[in-house]
């Protein structure tokens, strides 16, 4: 069979999977649609969590980000990772324990505050729009290579399937769907791996093969052959990275901290019934996380060797058929510069001739590889899969913050339950709608806003559920202030050194901040938020009795009790 | 016993607080330490086919990360028995 009919099969085959499992576990309640109920298992918790994190991003580009970067790749490694460690250490269990539904909820009730709230609030929605566009894209670029569909029709294609099981299952759907979703990524990102590394290197275990020698007879172990390659061709040697060590170390810790500030991820451990599963479930999300994280690095070794040693000086007329595949979608592209037929692969920018998507390392690489064709179906299961399982968790934190926040809390308390179920829905459904549009109409600064993102979370909700953890004294003046700060700073570096709205074009990297980039500058923006908020709050009154003995409480993982709607 | 209660909770946190120290102090070593401020002094030591710093940097500490959050639900459950806090 060929690989589109595989495609329709096992695609199919998924989505029904899905639609079933929303059908199977209908929202009946606010509390069923915003946490699931409260009772989901630490495992499947774990594997929900993972499926909700990793992203068509994670799953597509991530793999071809770092084949170009080498080394410079752990800033996506470690950072999209070790945030897991801050989150299990210092968030879920307390946030668990407070016991509400969603971020700003913590925030409005340990700051004691609609302002606080309402900053919140908008820092959510903020985050997660931008987040989510970008997955309604990923949906849309693997349907077009795939099925050969427009991609703005596999745009409306996801959005109909989300939905169906977000509208429909609210959080418990999502859960239950996120499950068969990780499933289906991870066996569809393994899968192609662990072949590739038994061609390569005659080791099954991917991570343990790009450490390992080729199997050419050489006897040369596959990174330093990478790094000769590298070398030859001009490139930065793959294990040294070209990023100055201070930025290397500002972006991975942006990137953690944001990760532990990231509403859809933290929601997801409001839904389990103890603190001690809270806990747990952290531990197993990045258990399986790191299944797909340690692997990554590994294709990003084989696809790039492998590319290099495909392309580099071949005679055009005979590179095989999946780059010429690839030329027909523009991820590809080939100039002839000094017309000798051949392809110039070469760092130089006047020389190279040859231009790559990040993207296609991992959507090519069974092609590349020479893998059955169900292999190269599976694949695009697996793309579907993150990036609609990103896109459902980040759906249901935009609606749960416009019925539950929004609307229960600050401009409608007295909605019944009822209506706010109602209401919750139908912001779920408006809510797909714009990320439709931008999904079929990408703004053009993308890349920009997920960076945005990442840094908003970290320069506004971590500092402010940390010290309200941490810090007893810590009141509304100072959290508030400190968000503010935060999050404004973060706002202004981004537009006038990544976008460079203020200026002609955006300020060379000589000129930033400690020489760090824009992607990094929200660990500068947290520490802002940290010295501010413990600043003011030095100098106005200690927040009442009772926050505090919420405080006290938190501390305790005993009694968590189920979330709740007090 | 409002006061007893007082000073068992507050052991708990400070017991609590200084395994978070420990394991803070690890991910921050095997993350930024081994991964990035060390990593060219760690290059010049090889695991297999890894130099060791791109190894911490690319899969060790991704590892370090995993083990560490077992290692801390671990001493949690043992601190919420001794001090009654287990459900």
């Amino acid at each position: 069979m060929d690989v589109k009919t595989w495609t329709y099969i096992i695609v199919g085959i998924t989505f029904a999977i899905y639609i079933g499992i929303a059908f199977w576990s209908r929202a009946s309640s606010t509390k069923d649609f915003y946490v699931a109920g409260g009772g989901v298992s630490p495992l499947a918790n774990g594997m929900a969590t993972a499926a909700d994190w990793m992203s068509a991003a994670s799953f597509i580009s991530m793999a071809g980000l770092i084949s170009f970067m080498g080394y410079d790749g752990t800033v996506y490694l470690m950072g999209w990772t070790g945030g897991y460690v801050l989150l299990a250490l210092l968030l879920a269990p307390y946030l668990r324990k407070f016991g509400k539904f969603t971020v700003p909820d913590f925030i409005g009730d340990r700051y004691y505050s609609n302002s606080a709230r309402t900053v919140a609030v908008v820092c959510a929605l903020l985050v997660s729009f931008t987040y989510v566009a970008g997955q309604m894209r990923g949906v849309g670029v693997v349907f077009s290579r795939f099925l050969e569909v427009d991609i703005n029709t596999g745009v409306i294609i996801g959005m109909v399937i989300v939905l169906i099981y977000a509208v429909m299952g609210g959080m418990k759907g999502i859960t239950y769907t996120q499950v068969a979703q990780y499933c289906v990524l991870i066996f569809a990102f393994m899968v192609p791996a662990i072949y590739i590394s038994i061609i390569m290197t005659g080791v099954p275990i991917p991570q343990i093969g790009m450490g390992s020698t080729l199997t050419d007879g050489s006897g040369v172990y596959l990174l330093d052959k990478l790094d000769g390659l590298s070398r030859e061709l001009g490139f930065a040697e793959y294990t040294q990275g070209s990023k100055s060590m201070q930025d290397v170390f500002a972006i991975t810790f942006a990137l953690m901290v944001g990760t532990a500030g990231l509403p859809h991820v933290i929601v997801r451990f409001f839904t389990v019934k103890r603190v001690k599963d809270a806990r747990m479930s952290a531990g197993l999300a990045l258990g399986f996380i790191a299944i797909l994280y340690t692997t990554a690095p590994a294709i990003s070794v084989f696809a790039r060797t492998n590319l290099i040693e495909t392309v580099s000086n071949r005679d055009y007329a005979t590179v095989p058929k999946w780059f010429t595949n690839w030329e027909k979608t523009g991820l590809l592209a080939f100039t002839d510069k000094n017309n000798d037929g051949k392809i110039q692969y070469v760092a130089n920018k006047e020389t190279n001739e040859l231009t790559i998507d990040n993207d296609i390392m991992v959507l090519a690489n069974p092609e590349i590889a020479n893998l059955p064709n169900w292999v190269i179906a599976l694949v695009a299961a697996g793309g579907l899969a993150a990036a609609l399982s990103t896109a459902a968790g980040l759906l249901l934190v935009i609606s749960s913050s416009v019925s539950h926040d929004l609307l229960k809390k600050i401009v409608m308390p007295t909605i019944s339950e009822k209506g706010e179920l109602i209401a919750a829905r139908l912001s779920a459904a408006v809510a797909v709608c714009i990320a439709g549009y931008f999904g079929i109409n990408p703004p053009g600064f993308v890349a920009a806003v997920v960076a945005l993102a990442f840094g908003l979370a970290a320069a506004s909700f971590f500092p402010a559920i940390i010290l309200g953890i941490f810090y007893k004294r810590m009141n509304k003046e100072g959290a508030v202030a400190g968000m503010v700060v935060g999050t404004v700073l973060m706002i202004y570096y981004m537009v006038k050194y990544k976008m460079g709205w203020l200026d002609a074009t955006p300020p060379p990297a000589n000129e930033w901040w400690f020489g760090i980039s824009p992607e990094g500058f929200g660990s500068v923006a947290m520490l802002a938020n940290f010295a501010v908020s413990l600043t003011i709050s030095a100098f106005t009154p200690a927040p009442p009795e009772d926050v505090q003995q919420i405080v006290e409480d938190i501390r305790l993982p005993m009694g968590a009790g189920e979330a709740t709607n007090h | 016993m409002k006061n007893n209660e007082d000073t068992q909770a507050h052991r708990y946190w400070k017991e609590n607080l200084t395994y978070l120290a420990i394991l803070l102090a690890i991910w921050f070593l095997a993350s930024y330490g081994a991964g990035i401020l060390f990593a060219d002094f760690l290059n010049n030591f090889q695991l297999g086919g890894f130099k060791l710093g791109f190894w911490f940097a690319h899969q060790g500490a991704i590892y370090v990360f995993v083990i560490l959050i077992f290692v801390y639900i671990r001493l949690m459950n043992r601190l919420d028995k001794k001090y009654g806090y287990d459900e």
